[in-house]
């Protein structure tokens, strides 16, 4: 069983129909990714898992339904978003950020994984107290990251986390989720317009065109396709 | 010079009742950009319920704190029941129906215990104590510490436990506060519980300097108003020290400025409105999150 699957999922804002039946799957320890060109449906998609768009279709995390479930209850479920454009508190510091990730395990903030945020950024042992606000943009999009982490969770939802920032900064963010992959079998859902790195970092890959499937694959395979490579990869 | 003091006294007093409801005001204001017009008559209303606990024998300070439970209940019940079913109305919707809320309580106020003027017994003795040569009214001291006393609870509540982070994590970003497994909606309503509270316990703390009728509270929540948006209505902060100086201002300018006296001190509170909105609109501390792009 997969730990998450879509089938035949479809979402809409208002009036307009963002998804049209999309159906994939993420398996355990798995990192895939979703590819495609903007107004493709890519964050929608994460948006529908989440619960943060008004969603039908069957959506199933470890056998069990989604349903209508919104943002808070599908987070109790163990899964972690990380939306497009950090989705930090700028209002807060580093160190409540990262407390509100673990706001639904009980009691007190767990340290060991407080202490495993500060190794893996070290940066933000020094910046506890300032506000995430004031960070750069890798900054905050590490802290998003962190803060999602927090939640230890089965599943991460991860929206172009390359947006915007700086060619070593981006590439220092993949490695950890890498790392994250493959140390702890993190299983990873993650929308990337730079499809270089995307397919680099994924096991299988989804291309979507308006609101649909239209290719899917191992990440080689993907590669190698030739309108893959003409319209994501610029060779 | 003594005078001066006294004055400075019971206008830190009064001041502090009116730090405590524009504090509600606040609170409310942050999570939901709503001004609760119904925070006054709410307090007055628990303020009848107090004092038909006093009536009915208990002692003062289990009344007072029965109060403030039935008040933290109540204001719960009113955010579910009332203002849930507009929760993603429009703001103008949502101000429409709190002051529909004002008439209601207002009206039912009336209703219950009658328009006559009651009067409310303090918890302190209203003798004086002199320090310095300086007489001071022990009851203001005792306004002073129990209103302080309470917003500095609240801070402590909201500064350093989990519940208070995510209620201030849901006033500020309420969508990436679901994405954390945050309860927005209900943090909406504990807040309201919370004013409850502050409304409960101002409502308490200024019945016995004015008396208590359904009407008592209607210019202390816009002396509250002028103090919040003196203060900025976006800070908790600003919302007490808007409310300890506007009622020390208030008492210095009615004392010291002959033709104001007592009966245009509401005036002054409008003149501060207008002043901080026409100066700066954020007010004393009202400030945008410091965002770097």
């Amino acid at each position: 069983m997969p730990l998450l699957q879509l089938a035949d999922v479809e979402a809409r804002y208002g009036a307009t129909r963002a998804l049209h039946g999309i159906s994939l799957t993420v398996g355990e320890g798995e990192i895939v990714a979703v590819l495609g060109a903007n107004g493709a449906g890519k964050t929608t998609t994460l948006r529908a898992v989440s619960g943060t768009v008004r969603r039908s279709g069957e959506i199933t995390l470890a056998g069990r339904k989604l349903g209508r479930r919104g943002p808070e209850v599908v987070a109790r479920m163990g899964i972690a978003h990380v939306p497009e454009g950090r989705g930090t508190f700028a209002g807060l510091t580093v160190r409540e950020n990262l407390k509100l990730g673990a706001y639904t395990h009980r009691g007190r903030t767990p340290k060991v994984d407080y202490d495993r945020m500060l190794e893996l950024f070290p940066w933000m042992a020094r910046r506890e107290g300032q506000q995430a606000g004031t960070l750069s943009g890798g900054e905050q999009q590490m802290l998003a990251l962190a803060r999602a982490l927090m939640q230890r969770p089965r599943l991460l939802l991860l929206d172009e986390p390359s947006l915007g920032l700086a060619p070593t900064i981006v590439a220092e963010i993949f490695r950890i989720v890498r790392a994250l992959n493959e140390e702890d079998g993190l299983s990873v859902l993650l929308v990337e317009q730079n499809a270089v790195i995307a397919l680099e970092t994924a096991a299988r890959a989804y291309v979507l065109e308006v609101g649909r499937v239209v290719l899917t694959g191992t990440s080689d395979d993907l590669r190698r396709d030739e309108s893959v490579r003409r319209s994501y990869l610029g060779y | 010079m003594a005078q001066f003091l006294q004055q400075v006294v019971s206008g830190l007093a009064t001041g502090g009742v009116y730090a405590s409801l524009a504090l509600a005001l606040v609170l409310i204001y942050r999570s939901t950009r709503v001004i609760n017009f119904a925070q006054g008559e709410m307090g007055m209303f628990t303020t009848f319920i107090a004092l038909w606990l006093i009536d009915a024998g208990w002692p003062y300070w289990g009344a007072f704190f029965a109060t403030l439970g039935m008040a933290f209940v109540g204001g719960v019940l009113l955010e579910r029941v009332v203002i849930r079913p507009v929760e993603r109305a429009p703001v103008v919707t949502v101000v429409i129906v709190t002051i529909g809320l004002l008439i209601a309580l207002n009206g039912a106020a009336f209703w219950i215990w009658g328009g006559e003027t009651r009067s409310f017994p303090s918890a302190f003795s209203t003798r004086a104590i002199h320090v310095g040569g300086v007489a001071f009214s022990i009851q203001d001291f005792g306004v002073i510490g129990v209103s302080l006393g309470a917003v500095l609870l609240l801070y402590l509540f909201f500064r350093f436990t989990k519940l208070g982070l995510a209620l201030r994590a849901a006033a500020l970003n309420p969508e990436a506060s679901r994405l954390v497994g945050v309860r927005v909606s209900w943090m909406l309503a504990l807040g309201w519980g919370f004013a409850a509270v502050l409304g409960a316990l101002s409502g308490m703390m200024v019945a016995p300097l004015v008396f208590l009728d359904p009407n008592m509270m209607r210019a202390v929540l816009l002396y509250a108003l002028s103090a919040a948006i003196l203060g900025g209505l976006d800070s908790p902060l600003g919302a007490v020290v808007g409310g300890l100086s506007l009622g020390v201002g208030l008492n210095l300018v009615s004392t010291y400025v002959g033709f104001v006296g007592d009966e245009l001190k509401l005036p002054v509170a409008f003149v501060v409105i207008l002043a901080v909105l026409l100066v700066r609109p954020v007010g004393l501390f009202g400030r945008t999150t410091v965002r770097r792009v």
